[in-house]
């Protein structure tokens, strides 16, 4: 397979920093995440006492660790399947030979840029139950005010929309990438046959689009059980009530706030397992691609 | 292949629309950003630009020293894709060069296992190992755990993979080692994949919240996406929403223009090697 360097020493040499980082900040550390997740610190200073698979069954007996992981499912479900229908409907538009089509692309993927915290702060703003924009709208065509500050579900609600917006960028920047990959002599031959354009995109189109449809399930997935930390935390901060409280959340609060390092660390391994059915996820139904942030 | 007439309408129709309703949170952030204190509380909201501009983004950039956030939001950020690009094209190289060399199929696997952990996994032990080391608070904790990058190791392995073995065989035959190379050869071919991936990582960076809120806590070492917090907080009694937003659209202009500047590489890398 091609030509090669004889060199017996130097691949060693240049793959040595990122296997050194690898080991020593991912691999060392989630190690040890199960570990102490066997484990959990004594009232009294710095004692490990080993509990086995205490916390574990301690986290499936807590009605708020519960309450966490259903709320999380939804939040993060919603994201995937409405997020991504809504992009790539958003991407099929703006792949159209139209004039202007460029700047329409553009006008379409720069949310990308925006961070979860930036858009949490945002989405703040427009729902502010005094002053709020959205509040207003709601208002002038129901006649009714809503506080979501007090309402935990509508926070729920609110939430899982300003997440799903600020992943729109992203997810039409994938889609029209392998848009544009697909060959045009395929749907042209499609057209020949007389496949009406809906025939020709969802018996052409969508499934070569699959690999990145499957791409994007998974950054979509990961970017809902993980990144929108910013974006919970500049908003309602798990409440009211935990009704935002995503896993997370609790994650952080139980380690960083709450100090419960093993029970935080038994949480780990729980979101361990979600990032593992994932991943089985990506490399069983679309080969072995790059993964994107 | 044109499109009817009335097809055509309609597609401009919806885009516009689409582009109006996704923008619109952000132009009312734009709006309320000039406004005073008590125009920001007009309800109905107000809808014109305001002239308190000036105001609104001093106050924001004063009230949580914006310049030293900043400035550390875009060296972490700069620091880690750079960090990430030369480290990840040097493993790609590693493994597209030099035949099967022992272990490494290992090595490979071992990069590759970076995204099956991400942050919240190990992030009790990740966050001890910098008490150990003592870089909390310092540019340490906020780059270096970052460097390694499976993204990039595939990106640079799969374009590697399709650059002519007779430009190699050229550069042996007139005695180039391998490094040489890798500097006159492959980095310079590589300069689109260099650029794709230097958005995303300066994005994914920029964007960073909770590893910056845990490995810091003084203000010369925060990061801009917590200085959006520190304004939120700030407040006592009602929002100072004008003041919030001058901030906010503040910490979201660099990437922005990253963006803007970079996303046809992006497309094109990405693209590019969608067609191999």
């Amino acid at each position: 397979m091609g030509s090669r360097f004889p060199n017996k020493i130097l691949p060693y040499v240049i793959v040595a920093p990122s296997v050194v980082i690898v080991v020593i900040f991912l691999i060392v550390p989630s190690i040890e995440s199960v570990y102490l997740s066997l484990f959990s610190v004594s009232p009294f200073g710095n004692k490990l006492i080993f509990k086995g698979f205490a916390n574990f069954i301690t986290l499936f007996r807590d009605m708020e660790y519960l309450n966490s992981l259903s709320r999380s499912l939804v939040f993060t479900s919603f994201i995937v399947f409405v997020g991504l229908a809504v992009s790539l409907g958003l991407a099929v538009l703006a792949n159209l030979k139209l004039r202007g089509a460029g700047i329409y692309r553009t006008a379409l993927i720069w949310p990308y840029a925006l961070s979860p915290a930036v858009a949490g702060t945002i989405w703040a703003l427009l729902c502010d139950p005094a002053t709020g924009v959205a509040v207003y709208l709601v208002k002038l065509i129901t006649g009714h005010t809503y506080n979501w500050m007090t309402s935990g579900n509508l926070a729920l609600a609110i939430v899982t929309l300003a997440a799903t917006w600020r992943m729109l960028g992203y997810n039409v920047i994938f889609f029209l990438a392998g848009l544009q990959s697909i060959p045009r002599e395929l749907l042209e031959a499609a057209a020949i046959d007389g496949a009406s354009p809906f025939r020709r995109f969802w018996k052409v189109t969508f499934p070569l689009l699959s690999p990145i449809t499957f791409f994007l399930f998974v950054m979509n997935s990961l970017y809902g059980f993980f990144e929108v930390f910013g974006l919970i935390d500049v908003m309602t901060q798990g409440g009211p009530g935990k009704a935002t409280n995503i896993l997370v959340y609790k994650l952080y609060e139980d380690g960083f706030v709450n100090f419960r390092t093993g029970f935080a660390s038994a949480q780990s391994i729980v979101l361990f397992v979600f990032v593992a059915i994932l991943t089985i996820i990506q490399f069983r139904f679309a080969g072995r691609r790059v993964f994107y942030r | 292949m044109g499109y009817s007439k009335r097809f055509t309408i309609f597609a401009h129709i919806a885009l516009i629309g689409s582009i109006l309703i996704i923008a619109f949170p952000v132009i009312f952030a734009l709006i309320v950003s000039t406004h005073t204190f008590q125009e920001s509380f007009a309800f109905p909201p107000p809808f014109h630009i305001g002239g308190n501009i000036v105001h609104n983004y001093v106050a924001a950039w004063n009230r949580v020293d914006m310049g030293r956030l900043l400035f550390n939001s875009s060296f972490i950020s700069v620091a880690v894709s750079i960090g990430k690009i030369g480290l990840s094209m040097l493993a790609a190289f590693a493994f597209t060069y030099f035949g099967d060399f022992r272990g490494k199929y290992f090595f490979f696997i071992l990069i590759l296992i970076t995204h099956m952990l991400p942050l919240p996994i190990r992030i009790v032990p990740t966050f001890e190992l910098m008490d150990d080391f003592h870089w909390i608070n310092s540019y340490y904790a906020l780059t270096i755990p970052f460097f390694a990058s499976a993204t990039g190791m595939l990106l640079f392995r799969q374009f590697f993979l399709t650059v002519p073995d007779d430009l190699c065989d050229a550069a042996r035959m007139d005695g180039a080692g391998p490094m040489k190379f890798f500097w006159k050869i492959l980095v310079p071919l590589s300069k689109t994949n260099m650029m794709a991936l230097f958005l995303i990582e300066f994005i994914y960076m920029w964007n960073q919240y909770l590893w910056p809120l845990i490995v810091t806590n003084t203000n010369d070492m925060r990061v801009v996406q917590i200085g959006i917090k520190m304004l939120l907080a700030g407040e006592e009694q009602a929002a100072e929403w004008n003041v919030i937003m001058a901030g906010t659209i503040t910490a979201m202009i660099p990437p922005l223009i990253i963006l803007l500047l970079m996303q046809s590489s992006l497309v094109k890398g990405f693209v590019m090697r969608q067609e191999k």
